[in-house]
């Protein structure tokens, strides 16, 4: 076992889930089983390999810059307006669960 | 007018040519969904009065003898995953039950101003996580085949649809398999473009580095067409590649000839399917019939294809879906005091089991002590996996694979075990990890009269030979 109850608590609360009692012991033995899978990845020695971030690595991008530089090709200009004009305010807060004319409304964030 | 044969160039020269109407092929379509959709339950909304404004503009610019663009009057469906504006936009979950988008996803927007006419948006596995559409919030897709089995997912109600002539195309998301697989299991074609071929601005994020928007048709040549009008840069989406778009209606009657294909014994080992096998190896003797070449290559990391996948698009979703909170758009629980009270709630209550199971998973593979151990290996993993197909494709021109190792599985039958789920993506999952072009198209059938799927997978950005190859088997078969 890789995954202790200990440890659902704690991921669960990283992720903002509550889960049941139900849905922890369900998770404790669905985590186990995939990362009892996962494991064979350990059979590969990586210690000379790059990580892979993203598939766009593979083209555009100056690999003689470093940080954003590399990426260079992706950026643009800022415009003022974006490039559609913002959300009309009214538009923006129209899913929102419960909002005023002005802000997205949520309950009390100190708790005392 | 017969749905089933109804193409793309069908549908728009019968507008052009005034035999029919935008507004009478809509018609046509909502009442075959009416009759239809109970059984199979493709559709998740419908968006009857943007589809009958569109269809007035096309017959209108039909009255008036002015051109008609590509895909004038065609009628098609789109995932529930792509944001349209106006319509409610559910990626198949609770917690987004009541979400209106105030913006159009890029590929919807371009296929409308192409001509196309939006039907409404169709069922899918919640946040595109699922191979089989169980995972819904709403409810199962059936495969129009034989409805005691799924269509495959995440896009299963995009393939299902298609299947059933209930639209002409659809649009489809694939982050592991989920255009291919259910275009396999529902016998019609699915093609997922390069990485950064087509924006995703507007598509709800699963895994970003891994998400594709592609098309679900009835030909190749549809598919084509499809995907030349959605493919191509976009300043919204900083992923969309600046690469030419080739035209590839015309690319597709390039001979095939001297074609190199390669055959990686890896995607026909265990686990496949002796029916799926035979009828794979079958479309290889039709591809050299053609006068292509069949070429032996090798993918020896394949077997690690499904653990690294399901760590990096775990922990991907984990990030994505941090969003979901219950502020901006996304449904609050009821009764709550509290901040945190609020999160937590609204989530276990808008989140189903699979989603949480991988956000658990993918939260887990990057938290601390573990990010090494899981995230950055899958990382490393990933280039590996890439790298096989840089070495195949110095060889070949073209890989064909099973799309899928069985045919359609039953409702019910792997719901209960996410592992063997997850395995029924083994020979598409690393396709999307590379970032490389695939399609599936229809290769027979089994005994049981359940559709069996080619994969034909190909450079990044070549597109064109991917269709090519597909569509001159499609004319042969």
């Amino acid at each position: 076992m890789k995954v202790t109850e200990k440890d659902v608590a704690y991921v669960a609360d990283l992720a903002n889930l509550d889960l049941t009692g139900e849905e922890r012991a369900g998770m404790l033995r669905d985590l186990n089983s995939i990362l009892d899978y996962v494991d064979r990845l350990n059979d590969l020695d990586t210690s000379d390999v790059p990580p892979m971030a993203q598939v766009s690595d593979r083209y555009g991008v100056d690999v003689s810059k470093q940080g954003s530089e590399r990426f260079a090709y992706a950026s643009r200009e800022d415009i003022f307006e974006g490039l559609r004009k913002a959300l009309p305010h009214a538009e923006a807060l129209a899913n929102a669960p419960d909002a005023d004319e002005e802000f997205f409304r949520v309950p009390k964030v100190i708790e005392r | 007018m017969d749905l089933a044969s109804l193409t793309i160039d069908a549908a728009r020269s019968a507008v052009a040519e005034r035999r029919t109407t935008a507004l009478a092929l809509v018609e046509e379509h909502y009442s075959r969904i009416q009759k239809e959709d109970g059984r199979i339950g493709a559709f998740l909304t419908l968006s009857k009065e943007r589809a009958l404004e569109q269809a007035d503009r096309i017959d209108r610019m039909a009255a008036e003898g002015k051109p008609l663009p590509q895909l004038a009057g065609v009628p098609v469906g789109i995932k529930d995953v792509m944001s349209t504006r106006g319509v409610r936009t559910t990626a198949g979950s609770r917690i987004l039950e009541n979400y209106i988008p105030p913006y159009d996803c890029t590929a919807v927007a371009r296929l409308e101003a192409a001509g196309a006419v939006v039907l409404g948006k169709m069922n899918c596995d919640e946040f595109a996580m699922g191979s089989s559409n169980e995972n819904s919030a709403y409810h199962p897709v059936r495969n129009p085949r034989d409805t005691n089995r799924v269509p495959g997912g995440s896009s299963g109600g995009s393939a299902a649809a298609v299947a059933a002539d209930m639209a002409v195309f659809t649009l489809g998301s694939d982050t592991g398999g989920s255009i291919r697989q259910p275009a396999s299991f529902c016998g019609v074609v699915g093609m997922m473009p390069t990485y950064g071929r087509v924006s995703r601005y507007g598509l709800i994020a699963f895994a970003s580095s891994l998400d594709h928007i592609g098309p679900l048709a009835k030909t190749v040549k549809d598919a084509a067409t499809v995907l030349g009008t959605i493919a191509g840069r976009d300043p919204m989406d900083a992923t969309s590649a600046d690469v030419p778009v080739p035209d590839y209606v015309t690319e597709l009657d390039r001979p095939i000839r001297g074609t190199k294909i390669g055959v990686a014994k890896e995607y026909f080992g265990e686990g496949l399917d002796d029916e799926v096998r035979q009828a794979v190896e079958a479309a290889i003797d039709k591809l050299k019939e053609l006068g292509c070449e069949i070429v032996p290559v090798s993918l020896p990391h394949t077997p690690y294809a499904i653990p690294t996948y399901y760590l990096i698009a775990t922990a991907e979703a984990s990030a994505n879906l941090a969003r979901y909170d219950g502020v901006r758009y996304s449904q609050r629980a009821r009764g709550v005091k509290t901040l945190s009270e609020m999160y937590r709630r609204s989530r276990d209550e808008g989140f189903g089991a699979e989603v949480k199971r991988r956000i658990m998973l993918g939260t887990y593979a990057l938290s601390a002590g573990y990010y090494d151990a899981y995230y950055l290996k899958a990382q490393k993993v990933r280039t590996l996996l890439t790298r096989d197909f840089d070495e195949a494709f110095d060889k070949v021109d073209a890989i064909v694979a099973p799309t899928s190792p069985t045919a359609a599985f039953r409702l019910g039958e792997k719901s209960k075990d996410p592992l063997a789920m997850y395995l029924a993506d083994i020979y598409t999952v690393t396709a999307d990890l590379a970032g490389i072009p695939g399609i599936s198209i229809p290769c027979g059938e089994t005994r049981e009269k359940l559709p069996i799927g080619l994969q034909i997978l190909g450079k990044h950005f070549d597109e064109s030979t991917v269709l090519r190859v597909a569509h001159a088997y499609e004319q042969a078969a």
